[in-house]
């Protein structure tokens, strides 16, 4: 079975973003995402997830490497100034490019 | 003797304090909220059904007007020491109101007999949002950022505080009180019990936030204590000034008093992102909610009680 490079885009920020982060996603040009509630703590913080105003999620996107970019770029320009964000990529393997 | 109620939040205090293991699931959090909303909203509602419109429009147009009215007495006060943003941020989180308070305050208010208006809790859904819109267009005064009016709405008018206490009045006030009856043990007799666990877990919540206070420094420990009682007094003012009752002007000094750390962070992070929500949240949950539970409520009676010279 043929296995096929594609990037996958890793967002970790506050769940007040992620309504916007959905739309931003598929205006990129995303085909998919999953997102799952996580808690953690930076240098500004722990975020427990004890509360609506201190949920966080992780939201994974996996696309061709030009939606990554440009999708982060725009995740780092309009959200990072003032709310807690992480972002990271990976190289990963999937078996339906069709679907990614 | 103080209300049992209040000593679960204590307890969840100490243990978050004394760094227990002590973690309520989310599931329940979320699920009392639900709850404790829905409720209140339904209690209301069955009542509100036999009011006649023009009995409750007036209070009702008062609630709304001191709502909006909270941001703007607050804002050049916080605006001395603040970022705009920030002094906004917080003057809005006091405009809008904390349902839990309110709900402490209606068990208070039982457990000595004192009644109130059944449309009590039709004010506590119309003043979640007044507060919010004024501390927004305070932020954004002077900058010609376009406000997205149309996502607002939606998140504050459709949030769960709103949704569900004005859900609760309508299915309150279409099942009337034979109709309730067979939900009621659910809704009327467990309130009390749900509402002591969901203190505990606000205990945890707040006894987190003590670092925020520190660094909040003390012109906004000071701010957490005093905007209360002066909102407190001028809600009082405005209670009876529109004709409420004793416990009804003690209702409304409280929600005066109190500040929402649910309707208005979640708002307040989307339409003011710039504004830091450690300040906000830890002045609004690490001190005015404590305050207004164990000191603010039966000082806000008193002072209903003296402003109608009874």
């Amino acid at each position: 079975m043929d296995i096929h490079p594609r990037r996958m885009l890793v967002i970790i920020g506050e769940s007040a973003l992620e309504k916007m982060l959905v739309r931003d996603a598929r205006a990129f040009g995303a085909h998919g995402y999953t997102i799952t509630e996580v808690r953690g703590g930076g240098e500004r913080g722990d975020r427990e997830g004890r509360w609506e105003a201190d949920r966080s999620i992780e939201m994974k996107v996996i696309c061709e490497a030009d939606v990554a970019a440009r999708l982060a770029e725009h995740v780092l320009a309009s959200y990072a100034p003032n709310y807690a964000v992480t972002l990271y990529t990976a190289e990963v393997g999937i078996f339906r490019p069709q679907k990614f | 003797m103080m209300d049992p109620v209040v000593f679960f939040f204590l307890l969840g205090l100490v243990a978050r304090i004394a760094r227990s293991d002590l973690r309520l699931p989310e599931a329940l959090y979320e699920a009392l909220a639900v709850y404790l909303l829905l409720a209140i909203g339904l209690k209301g509602g069955v009542q509100l059904a036999q009011q006649p419109l023009a009995a409750v429009l007036p209070h009702a147009l008062a609630a709304i007007a001191l709502g909006a009215a909270i941001p703007l007495l607050l804002f050049p006060l916080l605006r001395a020491k603040l970022s705009r943003a920030d002094a906004a941020s917080i003057a809005a989180h006091y405009g809008s109101v904390s349902v839990v308070t309110f709900a402490v305050a209606t068990s208070f208010l039982a457990r000595q007999s004192i009644d109130s208006e059944s449309h009590m809790p039709l004010l506590v859904a119309l003043m979640e949002a007044p507060g919010i819109v004024v501390g927004i267009l305070l932020a954004r005064s002077g900058d010609r950022e376009r406000i997205a009016w149309g996502n607002l709405a939606h998140e504050v008018l459709f949030g769960k505080s709103v949704l569900l206490l004005l859900g609760g009045l309508v299915i309150g006030a279409l099942a009337g009180p034979e109709g309730i009856q067979p939900i009621a043990p659910l809704f009327t007799d467990l309130f009390k019990g749900a509402l002591a666990i969901f203190l505990l877990e606000m205990g945890l919540v707040a006894g987190g936030r003590i670092g925020d206070l520190k660094r909040a420094g003390p012109f906004l420990l000071a701010f957490g204590i005093g905007a209360p009682l002066a909102l407190a007094t001028l809600g009082a003012l405005v209670g009876h000034l529109v004709g409420l009752s004793t416990g009804g002007t003690a209702l409304l000094a409280t929600l005066a008093a109190s500040a929402s750390y649910i309707a208005a962070p979640t708002a307040m992070r989307i339409a003011v992102p710039e504004a830091n929500p450690a300040l906000s949240i830890g002045v609004a949950l690490g001190i005015t909610f404590p305050f207004n539970i164990f000191v603010g409520i039966p000082l806000y009676l008193q002072i209903a009680r003296w402003i109608g010279g009874s």
